[in-house]
């Protein structure tokens, strides 16, 4: 049983959306248009790429792809071919402009934020450390002097 | 220990965020904004430059130049989508009343489509066939069925991305409608 179990694991193989009568015979020019899909958002299901997606829409899409690369667009040309009919939504990385400029800068805003309150946090220990110490007693001060004298060998 | 403002810090992060979110929640709340729908990129601008062939059997197909006569609804739809057959009445009581709309028919077989229309009604002055799906492409669609309004210089006005219900009817379309009919 277990062995059976095995042996069905080892042959899991990924599961393509893409299907073959898609694929371009040029790798060259197929790598490229996998490449423009990846980072094209399936509108279907909203959370895929059309690389990734089943819907007949992302299938749309992947041909269309294909025949622009195919025309000999450059992989900017296919983007904005596409964006100018779905809007900026359809890419999976958000442009960077003014309308998402809070996105890209958030990240960096909390970094600020963090380094500064960890150095506040640390100056603030340093600060406390000398009125937490308590002076040693006579007694102590004997007892530190007696095991930091070096031993007669 | 003594009491520290930056205590505070982490209680207003919390509820700072909560609020924010919270405010989110409200709006896209039951009644509130639907946001699966995306706005369109298309509003505003003209009507792509198309050309397709009536449904096998037909006469008249549909092509860019149609939509540049007057005021008219554009409809995507399909025998086959479930929510189309939901919408459908509300596209018959807009025909009626002189509304004239289009219909983009996206991928669907000929004898499907002749019976969808033959079965409900067909509210469309006239139907294009897109077998490939490549001019919805071109219209930007991504869900079916989606209403456009477009002008009469045939620029896209206004979509909505799934069935049209009564409230999209009178709150939207028609007051949309007799807006531009009278500029």
């Amino acid at each position: 049983m277990k062995k059976l179990i095995i042996l069905l694991m080892l042959l899991v193989t990924p599961v393509f959306a893409i299907q073959p009568d898609e694929i371009l015979k040029n790798s060259e020019l197929e790598k490229r248009a996998r490449e423009i899909s990846k980072d094209l958002r399936c509108l279907v299901c909203q959370n895929q790429s059309i690389d990734d997606s089943d819907a007949p829409l992302a299938r749309d899409l992947r041909v269309l792809v294909r025949e622009r690369v195919e025309m000999g667009e450059s992989d900017g040309q296919v983007i904005k071919y596409i964006v100018d009919r779905y809007g900026d939504f359809v890419l999976l990385r958000p442009p960077l402009k003014s309308s998402t400029i809070i996105l890209w800068a958030a990240p960096i805003i909390f970094l600020i934020f963090g380094i500064f309150g960890l150095f506040r946090w640390f100056r603030r220990q340093s600060d406390e450390r000398p009125d937490n110490r308590m002076p040693l007693t006579a007694e102590e001060t004997e007892q530190l002097a007696a095991a930091l004298k070096p031993k007669d060998l | 220990m003594a009491f520290n403002k930056i205590m505070l810090i982490p209680f207003l992060t919390v509820i700072a965020i909560s609020a924010v979110f919270g405010a989110y929640l409200w709006q896209v709340g039951p009644g509130g904004k639907d946001i699966s729908t995306l706005p369109s990129a298309m509003i505003d601008k003209p009507v792509p430059e198309f050309f397709l062939p009536p449904i096998e059997g037909r006469k008249t197909g549909l092509n860019s130049n149609d939509l540049k006569s007057g005021v008219s609804l554009v409809n995507v739809w399909a025998s086959w989508c479930p929510p189309c057959r939901v919408e459908h009445p509300f596209l018959m009581k807009l025909a009626r009343d002189g509304v004239v709309i289009h219909g983009i028919n996206y991928r669907d077989k000929p004898a499907d489509a002749e019976r969808f229309l033959r079965n409900l009604g067909d509210p469309y002055h006239q139907i294009g066939a897109d077998i490939t799906g490549r001019v919805s492409i071109d219209w930007g669609i991504y869900g079916y069925p989606e209403t456009f309004v477009v002008d009469q210089s045939g620029r896209i006005r206004y979509r909505h991305v799934g069935p049209i219900t009564q409230d999209v009817v009178d709150k939207l379309i028609r007051p949309l409608l007799t807006r531009i009919t009278n500029k």
